[in-house]
């Protein structure tokens, strides 16, 4: 019998063997899958990322209020009131108000007054975060939902 | 009667008979009994039981790869040290660490050699590869030893940048955030396609590396499990494949006429076989193939014990001499808590990720994940690809012609790194000249992908012009650890505020 032959004869033995390993692999892999699911979260611990920042009224107009405690800037143009996010889009820096706009001290990337990139790193203008209004009148900034840069809460 | 003699002679050689168990072989002074202490201690016996002499010699290895393994060690009994009153939570992580260094007895001198400990096991990993690359170490059958290496390169990294988080003040924080946003920087490549929708992997590796959103007490956790337990379970396995690899492929490689330019053995070296041995200890049975010392008799061998175990004790006592001192003199850096509010100005990684951090500050994606990922392919294929025999074990393959292509090659490469950063850092680069130029141009045409296409095309013209692939390894080899000195040596002493070129930190902008 030459080594082609024996090659070719898939006895009863082999196939059963073959079957066998294939179970083995398979409820190791399952396992694994197991496994593997729980380092990703399905429900991310962080707290809210809504928060109050005062009355309309109380927003002041062409320049920018840091919402105390939260990466947000608020701002109110003849369109109405805005929120932008103070995490730099490169690495998550946050940014700080410069006289053209918003500068990261990372990496040195530069914003405008409306928050898009003039130079440095960041691959995106600053996010625009949704405003809505809370039963209480007050304005609620949600950092967790971006929305198109030049969306307004209409006054 | 005869009971009570024997047992007054077994108390009084009590000591004797308990210490015979333990060590079965007795004293070290005969051929056979030296092999034995290696080969019978659990420790000793990942050692071989003889050494050729030309792995004994300081100027060929530099000791370098024990430099490696000695600062592990400092650092595995330093870090379980600090595990007793290091506390892993927001709230107590920096209390503890303010506890360690203030109040605690010899605290702040056992932070500060895990601290020196971790710089120094950098530094030797880097130059233990340089000095295998260079003496041509990772050719046949060495090649998978040199990959485990890049392996052991990787988890030392990983290690070092998940310590520092650890003692959760200001450097930790915005470090780790810059990190943790590198792991998700895909997303500028995800972005220009309009994908992240459907297919997010830089999210995913992000939402993994902290389990939340931002950097905070899941992530802290996250980082404390992979520092002291499961990367280093890791750096342990493949630390023992890597010394066992060595034995199987032989022993540290050497020329092929190693034997004629060693000469006969001094007066220092024991010599060989001086007792008829019981039994036969097959020495080359475990090694197979074209290695040198196959159908040789081991006239250049040296017992392991004493040779090899003096030389490593007096690496790891050279590597714990110089951590205690630099421990001594200088202390481990604590800055204030971390806020997540106001990041540091300038933000800087630790020094060997300043390399990096400089041509991240073109483009997230290509200088952290495309660049460093396409280096450590191009490095693990370095043996897969030069497979040019001879030259082994020589410094440069002791020939002339590879001793200018390298200098030539870090002429090039200091030349290529300095001329492209010089030209960002007085002209800009593209964002500044065209503010509405889409992302995905900067991602692929920066000063780091140019870089590496430099030294890529000089390394293909270098393979060509010398007809020889190892020459044209030397070149990229050469030119990579240019530029990684360069780019490092600027991160750390020429970036400031805003990531702004100062020639010195007395110019900074006070503020
Ligand atoms: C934690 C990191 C590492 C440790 C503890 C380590 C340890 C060692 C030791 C003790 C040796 C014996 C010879 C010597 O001391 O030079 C050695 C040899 C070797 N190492 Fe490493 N090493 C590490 C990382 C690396 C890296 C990053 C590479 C390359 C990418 C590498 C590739 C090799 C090769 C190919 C050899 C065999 C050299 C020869 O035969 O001459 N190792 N290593
Ligand atoms: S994080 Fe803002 S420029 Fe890098």
């Amino acid at each position: 019998m030459s080594a082609d032959d024996r090659v070719k004869e898939v006895g009863r033995r082999d196939l059963l063997s073959l079957a066998a390993w294939g179970a083995f692999c398979a409820s190791l892999a399952t396992a694994m899958i197991g496994m593997l699911r729980l380092p990703k979260p399905s429900v991310l611990p962080d707290p809210s990322l809504k928060g109050k920042v005062g009355l309309p009224g109380a927003i002041p107009e062409e320049e920018y209020r840091k919402v105390p405690g939260r990466n947000v800037f608020v701002s109110r143009s003849e369109q109405g009131v805005f929120a932008i996010s103070s995490v730099c889009t490169h690495l998550g820096c946050v940014v700080a108000p410069a006289p053209a706009g918003f500068n990261c001290p990372c990496h040195g990337s530069r914003f405008d007054a409306m928050g898009r990139v003039v130079g440095g790193p960041a691959p995106r203008g600053l996010d625009w975060l949704k405003v809505t209004k809370a039963p209480d009148g007050e304005l609620v900034v949600d950092e967790g939902e971006t929305v198109p840069p030049g969306t307004y809460w209409k006054v | 009667m005869e009971a009570w003699k024997d047992y007054v002679a077994s108390v009084k050689t009590l000591p004797r008979s308990v210490w015979d168990s333990l060590v079965r072989h007795g004293a070290p002074v005969t051929d056979r009994s030296r092999m034995e202490t290696v080969l019978q201690n659990l420790f000793l016996h990942i050692h071989p039981t003889r050494v050729h002499r030309w792995s004994l010699r300081w100027s060929y290895s530099l000791g370098l790869g024990l430099i490696c393994a000695a600062s592990f060690l400092l650092l595995l009994v330093t870090g379980v040290l600090l595990m007793f009153y290091y506390k892993p939570s927001t709230v107590l992580a920096y209390q503890s660490i303010q506890d360690i260094h203030y109040v605690i007895p010899s605290g702040r001198f056992m932070r500060n050699i895990h601290r020196w400990g971790a710089h120094i096991m950098v530094v030797a990993v880097i130059l233990h590869m340089a000095r295998v690359f260079y003496t041509s170490s990772y050719k046949k059958p060495r090649e998978m030893n040199w990959v485990f290496g890049l392996v052991l390169l990787v988890l030392t990294l990983g290690l070092s940048f998940s310590g520092y988080l650890l003692p959760w003040d200001q450097l930790a924080y915005w470090a780790t955030t810059i990190g943790a946003n590198i792991a998700q920087s895909p997303r500028e490549l995800t972005d220009a396609l309009g994908i992240t929708p459907y297919f997010d992997p830089g999210g995913f590796q992000k939402t993994l590396l902290l389990g939340s959103r931002s950097v905070g007490e899941e992530a802290l956790i996250r980082f404390y499990v992979l520092h002291i337990m499961v990367l280093p379970l890791l750096m342990v396995v493949f630390m023992g494949l890597h010394f066992w690899r060595i034995r199987k492929d032989g022993g540290l490689s050497r020329p092929e006429d190693a034997d004629e330019r060693l000469g006969p053995p001094g007066d220092d070296a024991l010599p060989v076989f001086t007792q008829a041995q019981k039994k036969s200890y097959g020495l080359m049975a475990v090694v197979r193939g074209t290695s040198p010392t196959v159908g040789r008799g081991p006239e250049n061998t040296v017992p392991a014990w004493p040779h090899l175990m003096t030389a490593e004790a007096a690496v790891f006592m050279f590597t714990l001499a110089i951590t205690v001192a630099l421990s001594f003199f200088f202390d481990a850096p604590l800055k204030e808590m971390a806020n997540p509010l106001i990041p540091e100005n300038p933000a800087k990684a630790p020094w060997y990720f300043l390399g990096l951090q400089e041509i991240v500050s073109f483009s997230a994606f290509a200088g952290g994940v495309l660049l460093p990922m396409l280096a450590l392919i191009g490095l693990g294929l370095i043996p897969y690809l030069d497979r040019e025999p001879g030259g082994v074990g020589y410094w440069l393959g002791g020939r002339d012609r590879d001793k200018r292509v390298f200098l030539q090659s870090a002429a090039f490469g200091l030349a290529a790194v300095i001329g492209l950063e010089a030209f960002a850092v007085r002209f800009g680069w593209l964002r500044d000249w065209f503010p509405g130029i889409p992302q995905i141009v900067i991602t692929l045409f920066n000063p780091g992908t140019l870089l590496t296409f430099l030294y890529v095309a000089y390394s293909v013209w270098i393979i060509r012009r010398e007809n020889s692939t190892r020459l044209g390894g030397i070149a990229i080899f050469t030119c990579l650890l240019a530029g990684f000195i360069i780019l490092t040596l600027i991160g750390t002493y020429f970036r400031g505020p805003n990531w702004g070129f100062y020639w010195s930190p007395s110019h900074w902008p006070v503020h």
